[in-house]
């Protein structure tokens, strides 16, 4: 019967495991005290004055891109650009012209949260973040 | 099986090592390319598409003269390439690997690529180019992975591996007939909107990749055990030379049809090829140098004293592929774009990082087909005894 | 324990499903919320069904009485300026008789076709060659009639530059921003890697505008609906005689012009 209860180089595995789990779990330990505190998007005093956004802000928090993409297409491919939410309020849809128009500040709310959470969309390389142009 | 890929001579190591600079050099270029566009290149708006859709266009040809062992093996009883179908199939995995990336490298986003999965649009020849591309690499990995298999275990090939080997043989045909079709169909440009596009493209294929097979199974043949045999390269040989005189024979008709016409819309792109065009005519060596070594090839290999003798072959292989390769990967290209629909002439010339990914991508299709080659021909030389 | 790798595989298997369960289920509960949002076109926005223009050649004779509509369209919509002429990018600019109209060239013109500048934009053909070839529909062609570009799906393959017979696109080698002379907010820029053209101004169409060169040409161009035989520009067609470029291709262009 064969032996299937040695284990073959047990002192290589070992030490390459151990390599492995240390390697692996490098951003646990590494950032080990160091977690930076929770993002605080501010909101601009045309958006606290506005009190609501294109939908409740707990859905925008979570489907914001969704909104965006759904944006996109209408705007582009349907030549659509009015949208009217569950509320039957009015919007432009525009990233430039009405997220940012109420939002003002990019650096401020945007980055903020997508800094943190290690995201870059790349809606910036086209759209305009009316702050950048002098 | 696939172990067999990480032992070998030194001489092996040595040659991997050696593409894996090469694909080093040109990965760090594309990093380049990928932060900063494809103006790196020498592309233009007059000459959108350059050296990468180029060597694409050459690589399907050379993936699909597999069908040229294949074929007369599986139909028609051909036994002696039964010796040489998994060398065909293999060189086929590694030419359409490097025509996928060649097309990967050429997109301006790239990240983007899913795009045509998640929006499929059946009236674009790229969205079945796509099909049919992946489709050929999957049947012949996977033909050649089983074929070999059975045949280092001593048994016949599985049942459910003929259909999809009757099927990789007109899927064959049609890499490179849709490959064709992304150029004959386009309204705008006279010099690619000629019917026998797709037939050149089919000799030129079955005279270049079957010419590289040669000149591997020659190298095969001195590096290892492993004789491919002397039938087989001259059966490979006889196919080249009908292949290469059709190919000519094919653009001559072309060229008949352009100037005893005398139609200067369509005079003009072969003018630019051959003479130049207003003052600009940078590829004109390079197109008679093509026609030079494909009327030699023809001359050689027709010949069969000159085809019998493995020395000569060898030359003659090589200006065959050297000849469809300036064809296909230079001329044909910048043939198209120039002079613009404006009747404009804007040249083009690739630049050095350009070249640099280029050789990258060939790099690793050599990486793909020396680790297969080595495991098939290792697997030969254990059922033969010769190990 | 003969089989207890398989064992092991089978029960890590079946865990792993129903660990996976879960959350996939909890997704599938939480059901919609109130009122759809429903998108619209603007009260003001322009509708046709298929946009023309026509170029009146003979109020437009020298370079320079193309410059507006040029110079506006750049502005508008962020076109950068490249001293590299490969990686230049034009949506409308100007053309001589022989290099517009190339199977028309004689070697005896009439003096004043021979000088003259002619205005070239893409076409918004009815058959667009560039729609037909693109693989992700980034290219389409609207209801409008307008063939535009979808800039977030254009994945730059090229394969509608080597499409299109009138060489009216241009590809974004490089990110064109630091080369934008004065940037407007209102219409975005593009990023590299996307191929760009004149897209009837679809964005101003939307508003109840005009195209932009339309707009500072003076009455030089007409623009509207050759769909509907009543529109001016229709008049304008039927009351004069006009050449496209390359119809005997079938594209069926959009432009046309009064020579």
């Amino acid at each position: 019967m064969p032996n299937n209860k040695k284990m073959y180089d047990k002192g290589k595995v070992m030490v390459g495991l151990c390599i492995f789990v240390v390697l692996i779990t490098f951003p646990f330990w590494y950032n080990l005290g160091k977690a930076a505190p929770a993002p605080e998007p501010k909101l601009s005093e045309k958006a606290k004055a506005a009190k609501e956004c294109v939908m409740p802000t707990a859905y925008m928090k979570a489907e914001h891109m969704q909104i965006l993409n759904e944006w996109r297409d209408a705007v582009v491919r349907d030549g659509k650009r009015i949208y009217e939410n569950s509320s039957g309020k009015k919007f432009n849809m525009s990233l430039t012209n009405t997220c940012l128009d109420c939002h003002v500040e990019k650096a401020e709310f945007c980055d903020k949260c997508h800094n943190y959470a290690s995201v870059a969309p790349y809606c910036w390389d086209c759209h305009i973040d009316p702050k950048e142009v002098k | 099986m696939l172990e067999k890929a990480f032992i070998g001579t030194k001489k092996y190591y040595g040659w991997m090592t050696a593409l894996l600079a090469v694909i080093g050099v040109g990965f760090g270029c594309y990093l380049w390319q990928f932060q900063f566009g494809l103006g790196i290149t020498g592309m233009s708006r007059d000459v959108s598409w350059g050296f990468y859709i180029a060597q694409f266009t050459f690589l399907v040809g050379v993936a699909a003269s597999a069908v040229m062992v294949v074929l007369p093996y599986y139909l028609h009883n051909y036994k002696a390439f039964g010796r040489i179908t998994i060398l065909g199939e293999f060189l086929a995995v590694a030419s359409v690997t490097m025509c996928i990336l060649f097309i990967f490298v050429d997109l301006g986003q790239p990240i983007r690529v899913m795009n045509v999965l998640l929006h499929p649009t059946p009236n674009s020849i790229l969205f079945w180019d796509m099909i049919v591309l992946n489709g050929y690499l999957f049947l012949n990995i996977i033909i050649g992975w089983k074929v070999l298999e059975a045949e280092r275990n001593n048994v016949a090939p599985a049942g459910w591996l003929k259909p999809l080997i009757y099927l990789s043989i007109p899927w064959a045909v049609s890499i490179h007939t849709v490959t064709a079709y992304l150029y004959c169909g386009l309204p705008g440009r006279g010099f690619w909107l000629t019917a026998i596009l797709a037939p050149r493209f089919l000799s030129s294929a079955f005279a270049a990749g079957p010419a590289f097979l040669i000149l591997l199974c020659m190298i095969v043949r001195k590096l290892s055990k492993f004789d491919p045999g002397k039938e087989q390269i001259q059966s490979l040989a006889k196919v080249v030379a009908y292949a290469i005189t059709v190919n000519v024979f094919f653009f001559l008709c072309e060229v008949f049809v352009v100037f005893y016409s005398n139609i200067p819309e369509h005079m003009d792109h072969l003018k630019y090829l051959f003479v130049g065009l207003h003052g600009h005519g940078v590829l004109v060596p390079w197109m008679w140098a093509s026609m030079i070594l494909m009327v030699v090839s023809i001359i050689l290999l027709v010949n069969p004293v000159t085809r019998k003798n493995e020395t000569v072959l060898i030359v003659a292989c090589i200006t065959v592929f050297v000849g469809t390769w300036i064809d296909k990967g230079l001329g044909m290209i910048s043939g198209g774009f120039v002079p613009n629909p404006l009747h404009h002439v804007n040249e083009y010339v690739p630049t050095l990082p350009e070249i640099l990914i280029a050789l990258a991508v060939w790099a690793i299709g050599f990486l793909v087909l020396t680790a297969l080659f080595k495991i098939a021909v290792t697997i030969k030389e254990e059922v033969e005894g010769l190990a | 324990m003969e089989s207890s790798r398989r064992s092991f595989l089978k029960i890590a298997g079946i865990s792993a499903l129903g660990l996976g369960a879960k959350p996939v289920l909890d997704v599938l509960a939480s059901s919609g919320e109130t009122a759809a949002p429903i998108t619209m076109k603007g009260e003001n926005a322009l509708t046709a069904k298929q946009w023309g223009m026509v170029i009146d050649t003979r109020k437009l004779q020298s370079e320079e009485d193309l410059e507006p509509m040029i110079e506006v369209c750049d502005k508008i919509h962020n076109i950068p300026k490249f001293e590299n002429k490969n990686h230049e990018i034009k949506w409308i600019w100007a053309e001589e008789f022989k290099h517009e109209f190339p199977m028309q060239e004689a070697d005896y013109l009439d003096d004043k076709l021979k000088h003259m500048s002619f205005l070239t934009l893409c076409n918004h053909c009815e058959k667009p060659p560039c729609v037909r070839v693109c693989p992700t529909k980034a290219t389409f062609k609207r209801e409008d009639g307008i063939v535009l570009m979808d800039f977030h799906r254009c994945i730059g393959c090229r394969f509608c530059m080597a499409a299109c017979p009138y060489g009216s696109r241009s590809f974004n080698f490089r990110d064109p921003r630091p080369f934008i002379e004065k940037t407007t907010p209102d219409f975005p820029t593009r990023t590299k890697g996307v191929v760009e053209k004149c897209n009837f101004c679809a964005e101003r169409l939307a508003i109840g505008k005009i195209p932009a060169c339309v707009e500072v040409s003076n009455g030089a161009l007409t623009f509207g609906d050759l769909d509907d035989p009543e529109s001016e520009v229709r008049q304008v067609l039927r009351n004069n005689y006009t050449i496209r470029r390359k119809p005997a291709l079938g594209t069926g262009p959009s432009v046309f012009y009064i020579v």
